[in-house]
């Protein structure tokens, strides 16, 4: 994409005039940071992130280990990348079992941000475990939301516990809270939650989330965001984490070219590591989340790093 | 309903309007505001650059004289283009895109309820026969609008076909306004946007294309950008939808789509309820956005 294009040649422009030079001054490097803020806001990383972020590398950039590098350009790159994993992946997880089965898995988000699609997902990476994943339609709210969770779960090939209609009719929280007992009975070990896209300026039904929550005990809430959000997502974190709570991050649609610098926000503002990327609309479209690979496709540090090596 | 946050820089700027005069503060204050309300480096850059020159040119120190200064210069941005929809034609056919999740479903329920309290007859047609249960979930919007639905003969049929066949449909019975959906589609998936170009092809042979509305989710960033240069590429978009408003995200991002694409936006979706659409007034808007 041009936009992109023009700012990955734009950093290398400044890297490669630090190569030349060797030593750098700091004012080469408030040039260099200048251009990382503005990378960074590209990819829409939020503000606030962004500020702290490119604090930490001026201060590393100016310090020993640049001037004593053989190419403080590179070295520069190099601490941009580390910052970023280290943000990233600081807190790198698998997804956590009950010691007692079942294991209950419930779904949060704004509304389509690829909740249900998840649901069948996970169900499917699971079964291949030889679990025995149950899909929960939570979700009475959204039009037919009860019926697209039936479908992906036959998709997935797994059970789905939906004694309610939806469309405005039964209660979520008593549905959550049976399907526990029904999972015990039909020994499914594993519960998947699927819930209604809600707002974070929602009160009402973020306290709905909330109940949920209450009424099944989960080992794993998993927050769902797109890729595609822009300086929202703080926000919107933010208000997941005090209305519900969640123990780790779902990062989705990040089979576009969206940057995704919604995901070093949400890890930086929430300390909530991100256990899992969705990468497209099929059930096998799902993978576990790698930091370094995030980390370059915020900055396209990718390029970059190849491109200095050929200067 | 609960409480909702209005879509307003209101709060971004309120630091700005307790100062008595315009400093360097005041200026970092706007910047970050224009950031956080997602207009992207771009923009925020060449706004604050045309505020500076408005402050110098009328030499004001009065922190109220930039907020006025600043609403009026985002309305006149907002308003160079016509935002009326045009459904004059016979039938008036309406295709709906955009990527996945953004609302486009819901935008058209809200739409054909809104075209038919105006008195029109309207039919959707539900082109997206790929997404789990999407014709159930149009359906299901048809029914509470109150208009006719015409649903693919088969699981997974062409969408192409789908979307002619809504056509023909209309044009037998005579219904004035043709809305069909469309399965989202990520901008970079070739294949899927090449089906856009199809569906477009295949309507026209009985009727020209009144509308193509991009749908945008007001909490998208700067991909936004992309997504609206891709579908004006591969769909002809004629119109935006901006949905999802009633959040906390600002979605100030189109105007950039807008200046880039010359597209204007033609109408707001608020909330999930069938009466949460408005038309877009770049005054309003503005106003809003400055609060
Ligand atoms: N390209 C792409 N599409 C996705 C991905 N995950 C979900 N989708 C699509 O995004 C749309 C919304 O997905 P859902 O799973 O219905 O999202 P949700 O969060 O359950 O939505 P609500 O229940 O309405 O809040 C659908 O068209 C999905 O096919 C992904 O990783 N990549
Ligand atoms: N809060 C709010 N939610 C909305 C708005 N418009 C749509 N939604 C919700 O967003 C989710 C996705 O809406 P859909 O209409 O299914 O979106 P879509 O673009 O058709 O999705 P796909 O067909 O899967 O690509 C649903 O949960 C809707 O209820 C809006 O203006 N405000
Ligand atoms: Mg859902
Ligand atoms: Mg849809």
């Amino acid at each position: 994409m041009a936009t992109f294009g023009t700012l990955s040649s734009r950093l290398t422009e400044t890297f490669k005039n630090l190569r030349t030079k060797g030593k750098l001054s700091p004012a080469d490097i408030d040039g260099t940071v200048r251009e990382i803020r503005r990378a960074l806001l590209e990819a829409d990383v939020s503000l606030n992130v962004v500020k702290a972020f490119t604090g930490a590398v001026r201060e590393r950039a100016l310090g020993d280990e640049v001037n004593r590098a053989l190419n403080p350009a590179q070295q520069v790159v190099q601490i941009v990348n580390e910052e970023l994993v280290a943000i990233l992946g600081g807190n790198q997880r698998r997804l956590q079992f009950a010691k007692k089965p079942p294991t209950v898995i419930m779904l949060a988000g704004l509304q389509g941000a690829g909740k249900t699609t998840l649901a069948g997902k996970l169900a499917k990476y699971l079964a291949k475990d030889k679990h025995t994943p149950l899909l929960v339609a939570c979700d009475l709210q959204r039009p037919n939301a009860v019926t697209q969770l039936e479908v992906v779960a036959k998709n997935a090939g797994v059970a789905v516990f939906s004694p309610e209609p939806g469309n405005g009719v039964g209660d979520p929280v008593k549905v959550a809270k049976a399907s526990i007992k029904y999972a015990i009975d039909k020994q499914h070990d594993i519960v998947i939650i699927d819930t209604a896209g809600r707002l974070g300026v929602d009160a009402e039904l973020m306290k709905q989330a909330s109940d949920i929550r209450k009424a099944t005990n989960p080992d794993e809430v998993l927050f769902v965001i797109d890729a595609m959000t822009g300086q929202d997502a703080v926000a919107t974190a933010l208000a997941f984490q005090e209305g519900v709570d969640f123990t780790g991050v779902v990062l989705s649609k990040l089979d576009g070219d969206a940057r995704g610098g919604a995901a070093l926000s949400v890890v930086s503002e929430t300390h909530r590591p991100i256990l899992f990327a969705s990468t497209g609309e099929n059930l096998d479209d799902f993978e576990p989340f790698y930091p370094d690979r995030m980390a370059s496709r915020i900055l396209d540090l990718g390029d970059i790093l190849t491109l200095i090596e050929q200067a | 309903m609960a409480e909702r946050t209005p879509w307003s820089l209101a709060g971004a700027l309120r630091g700005l309007r307790g100062r008595k005069t315009i400093d360097d503060s005041t200026w970092e204050d706007l910047e970050e505001a224009l950031l956080v309300a997602d207009f992207g480096p771009d923009i925020t850059e060449a706004l604050m650059a045309q505020m500076r020159a408005q402050v110098a040119k009328y030499s004001t120190t009065d922190p109220e004289d930039l907020n006025r200064m600043l609403r009026e210069a985002l309305e006149e941005r907002l308003a160079k283009h016509d935002t009326t929809l045009k459904l004059s034609d016979r039938p008036a056919v309406v295709l709906v895109v955009g990527v996945n999740g953004v609302g486009k479903t819901t935008t058209i329920g809200k739409l054909a309820k809104f075209v038919a309290n105006s008195g029109r007859s309207v039919v959707v047609g539900a082109a997206d026969t790929f997404r789990a249960a999407a014709v159930d979930q149009l359906a299901t919007w048809a029914e509470r609008a109150g208009v006719d639905i015409v649903r693919p003969q088969m699981e997974g049929q062409d969408p192409s076909a789908v979307a002619y066949q809504t056509v023909e449909w209309a044009i037998a019975h005579g219904t004035e306004i043709v809305i069909i959906d469309t399965a989202g589609r990520l901008q970079t998936k070739s294949g899927l946007m090449d089906e856009l170009s199809k569906i477009r092809r295949v309507i026209e042979k009985q009727a020209p294309i009144a509308e193509v509305l991009l749908v945008l989710d007001a909490t998208t960033g700067q991909n936004g950008l992309a997504q609206a240069e891709a579908f004006l590429e591969h769909a002809g978009v004629t119109g935006l939808v901006l949905t999802k408003l009633d959040g906390s995200a600002k979605g100030g991002f189109v105007l950039a789509v807008q200046e880039r694409t010359g597209i204007p936006v033609k109408l707001v979706g608020n909330g999930e309820g069938i009466g949460d659409l408005a038309g877009f007034t770049p005054h309003a808007f503005a106003a809003a956005l400055i609060g």
